[in-house]
């Protein structure tokens, strides 16, 4: 029997705390312990995207991150996004734009996507597509992603 | 159901137009529940256990130490499950892919399964259990299992469709054939001929979602299943009949599904997620690993195919002949038997011949892939062609333009066809700016036909009107891609009213009745007929209730743009009364307006395609890049032009990823060396340009609006077209996908 | 009296006829002659088989009628994906 570590940390802008295991990683974490699902496991090798996250302005993957490792830490997921009612103008864009069909991989897109943008707030079509690289999907071809992306970008250099 | 001509000249309301989905902002906020997102009080873990090896016998397995360790609840092997030898044989293959009853035919197959109270102590328990194999001979190459001295799969197995039947079993399952004419006597009129032989190699559909499920069996043997899947009509009926189940007693609730591709329309680990949770008396969750999805779900077949078509001066094919060789996995299948159908019909042929053989490998059973077997066949095909026309001295599209199937067509696979789009896609993508875009040093261009069959099928769907006017509407196809958005766009066009005020749910199995599996490009084709059938019968009632409302006679009534219309000299002067106005009074007039459709949707029509693909191949590195990407295909009607978009652009980059880098690497141990998206390398954001699509609409006689069913086709071309530029751009026929670098190397150095 | 054509594995099983002259009304009707004159027909058919009929594909569904001089095709049921 392990005995669990106690880890402090703040999610979504939330004070937050749990105990996990020494080898428990952040995804099972979020997704099993903390009702965060949003956040999917499509390969738990680091390998698709899916579980992507910030991890105090740091773009990764949650199956890559021990849960350990929050201690102190700022953690963003999709469910911080939206404000109240108010979509995230990329989540806007993801709908307007049909950037997902199955949707299994949007939450990691639209993590991914954010932290492209905060750190590159006008990517040209190509940085968009190096920039996104790391996330896989398998229903849009990426096409529509690209354009949400695109066109949230413009909002956010607007607003 | 009858396509309504006036349709074509008429301009629709709802139909057409690019609302957002209902279910978007649920997935855009990860408040959508997929497969592993649904958690049962008390619910345990299961896990599997696989074979490591790719061909052995099961001697022996123990699994008393395992059943020993504490938090482990259940322990399960084949001899916890219904002995099926005497009944169907699909139902006892599908079985004993699910766990084997006595050989381990795959590197990954399952042999035993546990319960535990946590993940930690169902894997330590794995560990625990002791199999004792006695080791084969394994095959898995498709040509090395075809030949007479192959390591022999399945000693049951005859070759079925051959007359005589044979006096020894081999791996080939089944022969077909198909075709019409003399090809043999055509051959020898032609004045060109082209002969190739083609290989493709096994991948998969590449979900981003690993199958899940939460099963719960109580004492009383109801059962509850949730999963993700595409059909859970299919899986519970399947569950079922494997588990000896009662089917009424089993409710399956289909999560949102993180993809399918068809991978999602068998069973893999849900009979024994069941047959765990029955064991335990506890829910059990049970969550496939990647590496598993990749060892032990179904991917499609691998190929190796015949091509030979001969050609007169004047560009006419005389003669079309092929044989095809398509992977089944360890079980029988019928895989070939559809690339042999596919092959050829997209060309209006005098002599044509397809041969099919059904192979078995030691490799996991092949499943459904989006238009399953064609992007193979038309791979072949399509690239012969396009050397054939290049020997007659006509342009490509030319050639085709001049060979495609049209109304009145007899098909290879032998019907005459209808009214079909070919002609139109050929037209269009030879008027299309692509086809005229400058080319530079080492690129190539190149453009290819696709065909798919649709499917109709039984559908069920209950359209209830709420007393406050809104619309909800029940429909058994599950949504893999935004279908629920164009359901609402025809509820709301037949009824006349707001696509805000109609809501479209995917019920689960206790709340309709049967519904085929979303599959076979028909969920949007089939659900649209069955919710235009409903709105019809609703819209019956809505008009008797106005009647009474106004205390006239039926006859007197009509509906219009959402409002009961009062005709008549005596009555033209009523005011129309809204949807809403009568839902409001329904509690009065009769109690609760609803329709209902019970069909089998049939006439589900067939869907083609032409692309057009740019691509730069680095002669040092064999390297490729796509450039550019078109997708013209013929939709008959389209309910939301964005999704059908999206299908056409979705289709084609799982094309461009199967031609140019995805494959299934086994060694020489039967081992599957890539399980996983690392080296199993799916098209990422920045290997694909932006995808151009097309959408011809060429109405579907047998739909109420047209529609043609467009999930699937968009994979049938993109392997031959990427192919055609590859093969373009070098100035080597390809003949072996995927193109990956080492193997463009290896063309150039030839 | 309707003609039917089979193809691939099914002509095989009824002993290499490919076109056969059928007395049927509707698509039970037609499976239960083609059965009765070709038993070795019966597990092939009830895998699954489409039928066409003037070009349309149907399932399997035993009330839909064949009218006469229609041209009727009968295909392996296909999956789809």
């Amino acid at each position: 029997m392990m005995t669990g570590i106690a880890v402090s940390t703040n999610i979504n802008s939330d004070n937050a705390e749990f105990l996990c295991h020494a080898d428990e990683t952040l995804l099972d974490v979020l997704r099993d312990r903390l009702g965060l699902m949003g956040a999917k496991e499509g390969c738990g090798t680091g390998d698709c995207g899916a579980c992507s996250i910030i991890l105090d302005d740091r773009l990764v993957c949650s199956c890559l991150v021990l849960g350990a490792e929050a201690e102190g830490r700022r953690i963003e997921t999709v469910e911080g996004m939206a404000q109240g009612d108010q979509l995230h103008p990329l989540q806007q864009k993801f709908l307007e734009h049909a950037a997902l069909q199955c949707g299994i991989c949007t939450p990691g897109f639209l993590i991914a996507a954010k932290d492209l943008l905060a750190k590159n707030p006008d990517p040209t079509e190509e940085e968009i597509r190096f920039g996104l690289a790391g996330n896989l999907c398998r229903c849009t071809g990426y096409d529509k992603i690209v354009r949400a992306v695109q066109d949230a970008a413009g909002v956010m250099r607007g607003a | 159901m009858n396509f309504d001509p006036s349709h074509s000249k008429r301009s629709f309301s709802s139909v057409g137009t690019r609302p957002i989905r209902p279910d978007g902002v649920d997935k855009v906020t990860g408040r959508a529940r997929y497969g592993a997102d649904f958690n049962m009080p008390g619910q345990l873990v299961g896990r599997i256990l696989r074979s490591p090896h790719a061909h052995a016998i099961i001697r022996k397995i123990d699994t008393l130490k395992a059943a020993q360790l504490p938090g482990v609840k259940a322990v399960l092997t084949a001899a916890d499950l219904p002995d099926l030898t005497d009944g169907d044989a699909a139902m006892y293959d599908i079985l004993d892919n699910c766990m084997a009853r006595k050989k381990a035919l795959y590197d990954g197959h399952a042999v035993a399964a546990v319960a535990a109270i946590d993940a930690r102590t169902a894997k330590q328990a794995l560990k625990l259990i002791e199999v004792e194999y006695e080791l084969l001979p394994h095959v898995t190459d498709v040509d090395q299992a075809f030949a007479p001295d192959a390591p022999l799969i399945n000693d049951t197995i005859f070759t079925t469709g051959v007359d005589p039947k044979p006096d020894r079993p081999s791996n080939v399952s089944m022969r077909s054939q198909f075709g019409h004419g003399d090809v043999d006597a055509g051959m020898a009129r032609a004045d060109f001929v082209v002969e190739r032989t083609f290989k493709t190699e096994q991948t998969h559909q590449g979900y981003i979602e690993p199958h899940a499920c939460v099963a719960s069996v109580s004492s009383d043997g109801t059962a509850d299943l949730w999963v993700c899947t595409q059909g859970h009509f299919v899986y519970r009926q399947h569950c079922a009949q494997l588990l000896g189940m009662d089917a009424s007693k089993l409710r399956v609730t289909s999560s949102e599904i993180g993809g399918g591709f068809g991978g999602k329309t068998h069973v893999w680990a849900e009979p024994v997620a069941l047959a765990l949770s029955r064991k335990a008396g506890r829910p059990v969750k049970l969550v496939m690993t990647r590496d598993e999805v990749f060892r032990a779900s179904g991917p499609t077949s691998a190929t190796s195919i015949d091509v030979k078509i001969g050609a007169l001066k004047d560009g006419t094919i005389i003669a079309a002949d092929a044989t095809l060789r398509y992977s089944c996995g360890p079980y029988a299948g019928a895989w070939a038997e559809v690339g042999a159908m596919t092959a050829f019909a997209c060309y209006k042929l005098e002599n044509v011949r397809t041969v099919g053989y059904e192979v078995l490998v030691n490799r996991p059973k092949t499943a459904a892939y989006r238009a399953p077997s064609a992007p193979m066949a038309a791979f072949a095909v399509e690239s012969a062609i396009d050397e054939l026309a290049k020997k007659v001295g006509m342009n490509p599209i030319d050639f085709r333009i001049r060979n495609a199937a049209q109304e009145g067509t007899k098909a290879s696979y032998g019907p005459v066809y209808g009214p079909i789009g070919i002609g139109p896609t050929l037209e269009a993508v030879k008027n299309h700016p692509h086809m005229k875009a400058p080319l530079g040093r080492n690129q190539g261009r190149g453009m290819a036909c696709g065909f798919w069959f649709n499917f109709g099928g039984q559908t069920c769907t209950d359209l209830n009107i709420g007393m406050d006017g809104t619309v909800s509407l029940a429909v058994g196809t599950v949504d893999v891609g935004g279908s629920r958005a164009s359901l609402s766009l025809v509820a709301a066009e037949e009824l006349g009213i707001d696509y805000s005020q109609v809501r479209t749910v995917i019920a689960d199995t206790s709340s309709l009745g049967y519904n085929d599996m979303t599959d076979g490009s028909r969920g949007t084709f089939s659900s649209s007929m069955a919710t235009i059938s409903a709105a019809r019968n609703a819209i019956k009632i809505l008009r008797e209730r106005a009647a009474q409302m106004w205390d006239i006679l039926v006859e007197d009534v009509t509906w219009e743009k959402g409002h009961a219309v009062a005709k008549g000299e005596t009555h033209g002067n009523l005011p129309k009364l809204s949807l809403k106005e009568i839902a409001a009074a329904s509690g009065t007039t009769g109690g609760p307006i609803a329709g209902h459709s019970e069909i089998v949707a049939d006439g589900a029509g067939v869907s083609f395609a032409t692309h057009i693909c740019d691509i730069e191949v680095d002669p040092e590195t064999g390297a490729t890049k796509v450039l550019r990407y078109t997708v013209v295909q013929d939709a008959g009607k389209a309910v939301h032009p964005t999704y059908v978009e999206g299908q056409y652009q979705g289709g084609a980059a799982q094309g461009i990823g199967w031609a140019l880098n995805e494959e299934y690497i086994y060694g020489k141990d039967g081992r599957l060396q890539n399980a996983g998206f690392l080296d199993y390398r799916i098209p990422v954001c920045s290997d694909l340009p932006m995808i151009d699509t097309q959408i011809l609409e060429i109405p579907n006689p047998n739909h109420p609006y047209g529609v043609r069913g467009v999930g699937e086709t968009s994979i049938v071309p993109p392997l031959a077209a990427v192919a055609n530029a590859v093969s373009n751009a070098v100035g080597v026929r390809m003949l072996h996908i995927p193109m990956s670098p080492p193997r463009i190397l290896a063309a150039l150095e030839a | 009296m309707v003609e039917v054509t089979l193809w691939g594995s099914l002509a095989a099983a009824a002993e290499g006829n490919s076109k056969i002259e059928i007395e049927a009304k509707n698509i039970r009707e037609l499976f239960a002659r083609l059965s009765e004159r070709f038993p070795r027909l019966e597990p092939l058919m009830a895998r699954g088989i489409a039928v066409a009929i003037d070009g349309t594909i149907y399932r399997d569904t035993w009330s839909k009628e064949l009218p006469t001089g229609a041209e009727i095709y009968l295909l392996p049921r296909l999956a789809g994906g």
